[in-house]
């Protein structure tokens, strides 16, 4: 038999009295823990490893971590939405051919084409640019949305022609060539010393997102007590209160710690008049750019999925497509906005992308819809749908993203890094049924 | 029981077929309010099918639907709704994933003044309906998977009979219950048949028929074998139509 696994779980709450009932009263979701403990294992692993073998621990510096997180940008928009095509039971496997293609239209509109009618460097290029690529972006999803829905052609056949197509598309329309650079405040959206927001930014960001989750803490206090329901106790508010201010503060004290490197404060310094003191200017990069489109997309995006309608009926119809359909929701039209907002992010992530790099390629974005999988995969997202966050997606990103920088750092060739990330995939999805397997 | 001016529905003439079978067959059946209408036959028979059509699953080949006297046109659950009309499925069309309060309120969430969905009146007013329809249900924070049948029964049953339904259609609401939950069932037809519903019973055991239904309308092979007034025949006469595809005149 193979039900005494299903016992062991509680027998082991009734062992770990205090820490679960800690979990209880914190109501912190026991899964959310397994992913930051992997993390924080992978990171420190990392740094471990370089300092007893390469004599120096590089994976937790301020600048590794800095980079991290603009590396882990592009990816993670994506994978936010890849949560919603996923819990709907579909899958997209055209988002990076797509983001090629759109990245590729974009450097085409703002070095070829806007210049000539407003002028090089005009402050509206950049604007006009991001817009037109992320509309792309949604015009492409909703046109996969609408095969796929009105005409139920499986997502994975329209999104593998997408990849083809897309991919296709992006070396026609340029003819292969390589658009760069892109326009100047274009690439600020990618990060780098000029794309971050400085130290006084960071800390104005830091206080708004603690009082963001104050604001989240009192609010669903209150919300509880109007309707009588249990109330966490109040040690538990003030414990999960400190903790959030906590992380959002210990982040911005490290982006706040790595300072712009040397030649751009000269370059910086020349251009604005400053002399340079002796002992070097500190000048913080503080929060990226993409890092901030990807907190503020990270944030709506739950918003939409645990507060709206729409969320509502996204996990609705991954749970039962057919009780969706008979409650009154009207299925091919969500499936269409689905795909939208698919490509909504896949076009916003372009942006990011193609300014990080400058330039825009048409091999942009090559197996990211992989790497976007992977990490709503490993954020516990349920390839049978009905179940996926917003915020796991993230953090599968951030993980992703991370054994690689380590590999990097660490010195291990592109083969074992496939190797690893390939093998880390298939154990998260295995220990995540092992998890459902102990707490259904 | 009386039944006088027009029928809260009338389903006149409905034919469906599915790949040149027909499901239903030139089907005529009619409810009033304050009425229980037992539908009857065996399986496949078509009752299933005929309701689909009034509840907006299917859409009828021939035939008109009206309500209160007036032609409607129902092409989807959102139009059935419109009407006031709700059901009970077989399969209780319950999103496993979700917790019964989101099940209570899918396609009709409560919101707030922004337009967010307003989690915790939901649950408050989940809350109060169980407690009305099964007193111990406790599960509110927990997917609807956890729960046994008898539970997510009554949230099926909570939903239809939360929106102020004038039409409710249930199609084999006891089959997965006990003996104690049925006997609730039965008591919350009887209520909501004093208020004045009509209700579409589909049911295949012959002692609820009896017991709940005014009327019954009998199915074989996608047709009507006939109705009868539940207390003018015994069961043998209902067993007899259901099985041989006779009426009680015919059969005596």
């Amino acid at each position: 038999m193979s039900q005494p696994s299903l016992q062991s779980p509680a027998t082991q709450t009734a062992h770990l009295g205090p820490f679960s009932r800690f979990l209880k009263a914190t109501e912190i979701d026991t899964r959310l823990l397994g992913m930051i403990g992997a993390l924080l294992l992978i990171w420190i692993g990392f740094h471990l490893y370089g300092v007893l073998v390469n004599g120096f621990g590089a994976f937790l510096t301020p600048r590794n971590l800095w980079n991290l997180t603009v590396q882990t940008s592009s990816i993670g928009i994506m994978a936010t939405g890849m949560v919603l095509v996923i819990v709907t039971r579909n899958i997209d496997l055209s988002v990076g051919s797509l983001l090629g293609f759109c990245a590729m239209i974009m450097g085409i509109l703002q070095v070829w084409i806007l210049p000539k009618y407003l002028g090089l460097g005009d402050p509206m290029i950049w604007g006009l640019t991001c817009l037109a690529g992320v509309a792309l972006g949604t015009l492409i999803g909703a046109f996969h949305g609408w095969l796929i829905a009105y005409l139920t052609i499986p997502a994975f056949i329209v999104t593998l022609g997408g990849l083809l197509v897309w991919r296709g598309a992006a070396f026609l329309v340029a003819r292969g060539e390589t658009i760069s650079p892109v326009d100047a405040t274009f690439a600020l959206l990618g990060g780098g010393p000029y794309g971050s927001i400085g130290a006084t930014g960071s800390w104005l960001v830091c206080g708004l997102g603690c009082l963001v989750i104050i604001w989240m803490l009192v609010g669903g206090r209150r919300s509880r007590m109007q309707h009588a329901f249990p109330l966490r106790p109040m040690w538990a508010e003030y414990f999960l209160g400190l903790l959030g201010c906590g992380i959002v503060i210990a982040a911005t004290l490290v982006v706040n710690a790595y300072p712009w490197p040397k030649g751009i404060v000269r370059q910086y310094a020349e251009r604005n008049g400053i002399t340079v003191p002796e002992e070097g200017l500190f000048i913080s990069h503080g929060f990226a750019i993409p890092v901030l489109i990807l907190l503020a997309v990270g944030i709506c995006m739950s918003v939409l999925m645990s507060r709206t309608r729409f969320g509502r009926y996204v996990y609705a119809i991954g749970g039962n497509p057919d009780a969706a359909e008979l409650s009154g929701i009207n299925t091919r039209w969500m499936k269409v906005k689905i795909f939208a907002l698919m490509g909504f992010l896949t076009g916003l992530s372009s942006v990011v992308a193609s300014a990080r790099l400058n330039s825009a390629t048409n091999s942009l974005g090559t197996l990211d819809e992989l790497y976007v999988i992977a990490a709503a995969v490993i954020g516990g997202t349920s390839l049978a749908g009905g179940v996926g966050t917003i915020y796991g997606a993230i953090i599968g990103a951030l993980v992703m993203q991370s054994l690689q920088t380590g590999m990097v750092l660490i010195g291990f060739d592109a083969a074992i890094q496939n190797i690893v990330v390939g093998g880390v995939l298939v154990l998260a999805v295995y220990l995540d049924i092992l998890y459902r397997r102990g707490t259904k | 029981m009386a039944r006088t001016g027009t029928p809260l529905v009338e389903l006149r003439d409905i034919s469906i077929s599915f790949g040149g079978i027909k499901a239903v067959d030139h089907v005529t059946v009619d409810l009033y309010p304050g009425e229980v209408v037992g539908l009857l036959g065996h399986n496949g028979a078509g009752k299933s099918t005929l309701i689909k059509c009034l509840s907006g699953a299917y859409k009828a080949d021939a035939g008109e639907i009206l309500i209160n006297g007036k032609p409607v046109d129902i092409n989807n659950p959102r139009d059935a709704r419109a009407h006031n009309i709700e059901t009970i499925y077989q399969t209780l069309a319950l999103a496993d994933n979700l917790d019964a309060a989101s099940n209570l309120f899918l396609g009709r969430e409560l919101v707030n003044s922004m337009g967010f969905v307003d989690d915790s009146s939901m649950e408050a007013e989940t809350r109060k309906i169980m407690g009305r329809l099964n007193p111990n249900f406790r599960k509110f924070n927990v997917p609807v998977s956890a729960l046994s049948g008898g539970q997510r029964q009554s949230v099926a049953i909570a939903r239809a009979v939360y929106f102020n339904a004038k039409i409710l259609i249930m199609d084999e609401p006891t089959a997965a219950l006990g003996p104690h939950e049925t006997q609730m069932v039965a008591e919350l037809i009887q209520e909501l048949k004093a208020q004045g519903l009509g209700i579409f019973l589909i049911e295949h055991d012959i002692h609820n028929v009896m017991k709940l239904c005014d009327r019954a309308s009998v199915m074989k092979n996608g047709q009507l074998v006939g109705t009868v007034n539940v207390n003018e025949v015994t069961d043998e006469d209902i067993l007899g139509m259901i099985i041989l595809g006779k009426t009680p005149a015919q059969a005596a």
